[in-house]
């Protein structure tokens, strides 16, 4: 059967996987036609805008909503009292975290505000506009606590405990060790040390956090439109949370205006929603504006990590020893868990190199900023910003290439199965090929050549490499295990209709990826039919197989496996009525482009629509007990390996004024190995998303708060992201090492270019700094920042450069520049 | 405190006369009371682009213009000029290069890029990510983009001639 995935005959009839084909939803969104939540209108509807707190920590003394309700066109003003009896609260940890604390969370708090932006009071209107109008008009008392804003200050005797019952402000620790890391910095050749940063960002979708919520009082069913990942655990929230059964529960997804793990978690304001749907018996819509999106979509990646890399006179790594402080706002993010992000930089830290001694230690705060959680790539741009740091300083010290370096130290292609140092199972990868493959691909020798030949000419370039590992295809050791219930099974329905058309119906879910699809092709393929006789469906919790929908890159090696098997499964059941019909044993056929032909002659023997036909309706002249099952459903779930890991390497060329500070992008590179690619031309759109996206968190994007955690940006005026003028072309390859868990064979790709792009920026703006001894390893690299390490304006943040190599620009210290008035508690202020 | 006042314009060539609010901007105006969901709203302060659309045959952003400032006036949305078959081949090359993913920015994309197009038949690459550079794109990384819109000048000259 695994015939249908020999890649080595794309040529066959009907053989989609592998194809570059179009998307089939593609057409709708270019005119304009999509469906988003924003876009759907119910009868009786309303809206809700929330008031948000502009306090970073204080305690609610009275909200009162009575000016608010006077306005025109008002309805309800509702507080965490009003929804409490209503929606049990949720803590958000999980049990293979050990220690993992956090409080218990509501929808709308009950005491305290806890972070500038947290939904402290609903308004409910006929119009968002009038919703708004009446936030302003709803009193809150606060009186204002010492926040906790300094993650680097949260532990300490002195500072305040955010949630007392807690006891301290720490959320998670865990430490990493493996082999003995203290012989062998003891006995390093060279020591190549520094501190980096991964600047505080957001996702930034462009259609912002969208949700509609109807309950129906007399079914008691709720339902809920809902720009999401996950419907199906969404559903089991609302469920859980709200005192409804599951069946009462339906969770419909449209199109998404983009995700990237943001829209994977549970936000207050949208169970607020929820709950308010339930309580006024009728349609409530919740539309994020982006001034809201900043201060309350989740927030990733604030840390801060020490690290250094001992290396022996071979010119080999002998020992990593990283430490990461990370601060995640002052809860934990439901279900998930804001652990999840720093034990994955102690998961993937040095993930791609041959070593023995490593320790990894996270150590996971609370404080008084937006939560935190995983957002696209989780963990893996800072564990591959670290370890590819290092291996520039080492290769730098050692005074080798870095491409001779890593040439050195990456795990030989024919080693596989086996275990990292930080106990990641591998079962197969190709690190040398993909940069043997990459090194041609930029043709590196030229490169360095120019490079040195525009040196001399006063033009700072520089090439930075970037070799990573990425977790894909999660089973339930990611978050199952510790009692989250989400669901790393996926399934999939495919039927075959009268006309001989194909619909299949997925667990995993749409939101740009391609994921319909790559399903389309993978049915099309399976069962035997055009593609376009397929339609998929996704993202509707009544009618698709139950499954965790579209994160972790796990739609195509999960979801589609399942579409692939239910595929087979539905074309075996159809040629077990063709072999009655046609008597012979179903052997004798197969299914090509919708006729039932001769396996040995290839003869069409009768069209898959006639087929169906005789099944739906003359089933009279089908012997009696002939089973006819033109609808099958299969389920996948890893079983072997607890993830599929892939693996990459990018490039960076770029270009740094060394009077600016500004940096230009000139091309980059990646070479990526997701096992069996479906679709080309997704999964290089896929790529060079992520790529895009983690260089805008290595150059521009920065949530920056006030000493007093006040959020500074609140507009993309304030918060830069990548625009087509300043991104480079970018060159994809691909290296494909399939997973044998599947017949289909394929990992994620989702996320690769995010986790590699920061590492490779980083290493090219040193890489071009060489000359003046200047180095940055605090993300995001802004002008002023380079400009600092090259000695031409004082620094402003805590330094991070500090390197027992040779060349580090001393530290430098200046006078904190005062603190800006927020932005947000402008205009969040109340009252 | 009614601040209506009475507009009559026309909408992808069909005449519509609306009282709205002195405060509606255009792309409310477009969604809540004409229901033309293709012009969306991404950050509405003018950052992002989504909300692209032609006023008077040129681009503007719809979250920045009042509808009462539109009285008169002749507006066209992207169901507008998907239907009038302008977009086309410039559409097409978006599904063949994969140029649109989730699809929220595209509308505004496509505006933007035909009006490029419109002055500048042969642009460079670099003309192109310039042209763009209001237009923001979480997904795409912009190069799918930038390579759609580059064969569509080329096929488009092709045809044309030299
Ligand atoms: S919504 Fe108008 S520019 Fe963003
Ligand atoms: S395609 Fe999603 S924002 Fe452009």
């Amino acid at each position: 059967m695994s015939d249908i995935i020999d890649p080595g005959s794309v040529d066959r009839p009907n053989s989609y996987i592998g194809k570059s084909l179009p998307r089939p939803n593609a057409k709708t969104l270019v005119e304009g036609l999509g469906r988003y939540v924003d876009d759907i209108v119910l009868p009786r509807m309303v809206h809700v805008a929330f008031v948000r707190s502009p306090h970073a920590h204080a305690r609610l003394l009275a909200i009162d909503g009575t000016a608010a309700m006077a306005l025109p066109g008002v309805m309800r003003v509702f507080t965490g009292g009003d929804l409490s009896p209503h929606c049990e609260p949720w803590v958000a940890t999980l049990a293979h975290l050990k220690g993992m604390k956090s409080a218990p969370q509501h929808p709308l708090p009950l005491e305290r505000a806890t972070w500038v932006g947290e939904a402290l009071a609903a308004v409910v209107a006929e119009s968002r506009a009038a919703a708004e109008d009446a936030v302003a008009h709803v009193r809150v008392d606060y009186e204002p606590l010492p926040a906790v804003v300094d993650m680097e200050g949260a532990l300490l005797a002195a500072t305040p405990v955010i949630h007392a019952e807690l006891g301290d402000n720490l959320c998670f620790e865990r430490v990493n060790e493996t082999g003995k890391v203290e012989e062998a910095f003891a006995h390093a050749h060279k020591i190549a040390e520094a501190t980096f940063y991964s600047g505080r960002h957001t996702g930034l979708t462009l259609e912002p956090r969208s949700i509609l919520a109807d309950f129906n009082r007399a079914s008691g069913r709720l339902t809920v439109y809902h720009s999401t990942q996950a419907p199906h655990m969404m559903q089991g929230v609302f469920a859980k949370h709200m005192r409804l059964s599951e069946g009462d529960v339906r969770v419909i997804c449209g199109d998404v205006g983009g995700s990237y793990g943001i829209k994977v978690h549970v936000y207050p304001d949208e169970v607020a929603v929820a709950v308010i749907a339930k309580l006024m018996g009728r349609p409530v819509k919740f539309i994020a504006d982006r001034l809201e999106s900043f201060a309350s979509d989740i927030h990733a990646r604030d840390h801060r990590i020490r690290a250094r890399m001992a290396v022996d006179a071979t010119g080999r790594i002998t020992a990593i020893d990283v430490d990461d402080l990370t601060g995640i706002g002052p809860y934990s993010v439901y279900p998930r868990t804001s652990a999840v992000e720093g034990n994955q930089v102690v998961n993937l830290v040095g993930g791609p190199y041959d070593f023995a001694n490593l320790r990894a230690r996270t150590t996971v705060v609370f404080q008084n900023k937006t939560p935190t959680c995983q957002y696209r790539a989780v963990g893996h741009p800072i564990a591959t910003a670290v370890t590819e740091g290092l291996v520039d300083l080492a290769a730098e010290v050692l005074d080798l290439d870095p491409v001779e370096f890593r040439r050195r130290n990456l795990m030989k292609d024919g080693s596989y199965p086996r275990t990292s140092p930080a106990g990641m199972k591998f079962e197969g990868l190709s690190h040398e090929a993909s940069l043997t493959k990459l090194v041609s691909m930029m043709d590196y020798p030229a490169l360095r050549s120019e490079q040195e030949r525009l040196r001399q000419e006063g033009v700072h370039r520089g090439i930075g490499i970037a070799s990573f590992i990425e977790l894909t295809n999660p089973s339930p050791f990611m978050y199952g295990v510790g009692g989250a219930r989400i669901s790393a099974q996926d399934g999939c329905s495919v039927r075959i209709d009268p006309d001989g058309s194909v619909v299949a119906a997925s667990g995993v879910t749409e939101q740009g990826q391609g994921t319909e699809a790559i399903l389309r092709q993978i049915v099309a393929e399976a069962v035997g039919v055009p593609i376009a006789d397929v339609r998929v469906l996704t993202g509707d919790t009544l009618i698709t197989p139950y499954g965790g929908g579209t994160w972790a890159c796990r739609g195509a090696g999960i979801g589609g496996e399942a579409a692939l098997r239910a595929g087979l499964a539905v074309k075996d059941a159809a040629l077990k009525i063709a072999g009655a019909m046609l008597q012979a044993g179903p052997d004798a056929f197969d299914i090509v482009d919708g006729q039932i032909v001769e396996r040995t002659s290839g003869l069409a023997r009768m069209p898959l629509a006639e087929l169906a036909r005789i099944v739906y309706f003359r089933g009279d002249t089908l012997p009696p007990d002939l089973p006819r099952e033109l609808m099958q459903t299969r389920h996948f779930i890893t079983k072997e390996y607890p993830f599929a890991f892939t693996n990459g390497v990018q490039a960076c060329w770029l270009e740094v004024d060394v009077d600016t500070g500004i940096v230009r992008l000139l091309k980059h590179w990646c070479v990526e190995d997701c096992g069996r690619v479906i679709n080309p031309l997704l999964v290089d759109e896929q790529v060079r998303g992520g790529i895009v996206q983690g260089l805008g968190g290595a150059l521009y994007e920065h949530c920056i708060y006030s000493p007093e955690g006040q959020l500074l940006v609140g507009s993309m005026a304030d918060y830069l992201v990548p625009m087509a003028a300043e991104m480079p072309d970018i060159e994809v390859g691909h290296v494909e090492t399939p997973t044998k868990e599947s017949l289909l064979g394929a990992k994620g790709a989702g996320e690769a270019g995010t986790a590699g792009a920061p590492a490779a920026v980083m290493n090219a703006i040193n890489d071009a700094l060489r000359p003046f001894g200047a180095k940055v390893f605090a993300q995001p690299f802004t002008p002023e920042r380079i400009l600092a390490a090259l000695g031409k304006v004082p620094t402003r943040w805590p330094e991070p450069a500090r390197s027992s190599t040779r060349m580090m620009s001393p530290a430098r210290t200046g006078a904190l520049a005062p603190p800006a008035p927020g932005f947000l508690s402008r205009l969040f202020r109340r009252a | 405190m009614s601040t209506a006042v009475d507009i009559s314009l026309t909408v992808n060539g069909e005449r519509v006369s609306r009282r709205v609010e002195a405060r509606r901007h255009l792309v409310d105006f477009l969604r809540l009371d004409l229901e033309l969901m293709g012009t969306r709203t991404g950050c509405e302060h003018g950052m992002c682009g989504a909300c692209t659309v032609r006023v008077n045959g040129n681009i503007v952003r719809g979250c920045l213009l009042l509808a009462v400032a539109l009285d008169g006036a002749d507006v066209e949305t992207i169901e507008g000029a998907s239907q009038s078959g302008e977009l086309r081949d410039l559409q097409d090359a978006f599904i063949a290069r994969n140029a649109c993913q989730c699809g929220y920015c595209t509308p505004g994309m496509l505006l933007t890029a035909a009006d490029l197009l419109s002055v500048n038949p042969r642009p460079t690459r670099a003309q192109i990510r310039e042209h763009l550079c209001g237009n923001y794109c979480r997904c795409t990384g912009y190069h799918a983009i930038i390579d759609a819109v580059e064969a569509t000048a080329a096929s488009r000259n092709a045809k044309s001639g030299p």
